[in-house]
C-alpha cells in the first residue's frame, strides 16, 4: 500500500535530541468528498494511528483524524542514549500497516 | 461515617458546580470568540474535564497568519517542558473550532522523546481558531488558541 519515508539521523552522540522526520503516501480519504460525476460521498479511509519506538519501546506516538493531510507528514524529536533500531507503524483504519526501521549509532 | 460520606459528595458537587461557573466565565469574557459548542465538548473529553480549568502558556501552537490553501497547512507545537521521568508533557491535542469535525490530531510523548515538538500538515475548513491543548505528566492542562485565516478550504465539499 502507502509507501513510507523517514529521515532519521545514523549517528548521535549520546544525550543528543535529535529530530525525525516521516512522510508517507496516504490519500487520507476524509469522507466528505464528493465523487463529482455521481454526487455521492466517498467513503472515509485514514490512517488513525502512527507509532514510534526505538527497540520495540514507543516514545511518540499520533493519533490522526479526518483533518490530517493527504500524504501526512510527522516530525519529532527522541533523546539519543544508546545504539539501537527505530521502528515506524502506520496503522490505517482497514487495518493495514506500514512499517519502517532505520538504525542508528550512539557514540 | 456517614457524616464524612455527606462531606465527600458536597465536595464533588461543589467542584461540579465550580468548574460550571468557570466555563460560564470564560465563555462570557471571550465573547465573540467563543468556542464552538462541538469544540468544546471535544476539549473537555479530551481532558476528562480539565479543559475548564486549563490556563495559558507553555504551550505554542505555530500556524501561518494566513493559510493559502486549507488543504495542507503546517503546523508545528512545542511545550515547554524539562521532559524529565517526573515532570513532562503527556499529549498535545489540536482541537479546530471551524472544520466540520472538531477533532484534528493528538500526539502522544514520553521523557524519550527529549523534547515536546510535532508538527504535521493540517487540513482547514475555513478561517478559524485552532487550539493547542497540553497534557502535563502532572495533571496540569495548559492551552493556546491560534488564529488561521484560510483563503481556499479544504475538507472537500
Amino acid at each position: 500500500m502507502a509507501k513510507a519515508r523517514v529521515k532519521a539521523p545514523k549517528k548521535a552522540k549520546a544525550g543528543d535530541i535529535v529530530t525525525i522526520k516521516t512522510l508517507i503516501t496516504h490519500k487520507m480519504e476524509s469522507g466528505r468528498r464528493k465523487n463529482k460525476k455521481t454526487g455521492k460521498l466517498i467513503p472515509r479511509h485514514i490512517i488513525d494511528k502512527f507509532t514510534a519506538k526505538f527497540d520495540g519501546v514507543e516514545f511518540f506516538s499520533a493519533d490522526w483524524h479526518g483533518a490530517v493531510s493527504a500524504n501526512p507528514y510527522m516530525s519529532f524529536s527522541y533523546k539519543a542514549e544508546k545504539s539501537g533500531e527505530f521502528q515506524f507503524i502506520w496503522h490505517d483504519e482497514k487495518g493495514e500497516e506500514t512499517v519502517k526501521k532505520s538504525k542508528i549509532t550512539v557514540a | 461515617m456517614t457524616n464524612m460520606k455527606v462531606e465527600v459528595l458536597d465536595r464533588r458537587q461543589f467542584v461540579v458546580a465550580a468548574g460550571a461557573g468557570a466555563a460560564a466565565l470564560i465563555a462570557g469574557i471571550s465573547g465573540a470568540n467563543a468556542t464552538p459548542e462541538k469544540a468544546m465538548a471535544l476539549m473537555t473529553k479530551l481532558t476528562n474535564g480539565g479543559a475548564a480549568k486549563a490556563m495559558d502558556g507553555k504551550i505554542k501552537v505555530d500556524l501561518p497568519e494566513i493559510a493559502e490553501n486549507g488543504n495542507t497547512v503546517p503546523v508545528k507545537v512545542s511545550v515547554e517542558s524539562a521532559m524529565t521521568a517526573d515532570d513532562y508533557v503527556k499529549s498535545v491535542h489540536l482541537v479546530s473550532e471551524g472544520n466540520p469535525a472538531p477533532e484534528m490530531a493528538s500526539f502522544h510523548f514520553t521523557p524519550a522523546s527529549g523534547k515536546a515538538n510535532a508538527a504535521s500538515r493540517m487540513r482547514l475548513a475555513k478561517t478559524q481558531n485552532v487550539v493547542g491543548i497540553a497534557e502535563m505528566s502532572n495533571g496540569k492542562i495548559y492551552m493556546s488558541k491560534t488564529q488561521v485565516k484560510v483563503t481556499i478550504g479544504g475538507c472537500g465539499g
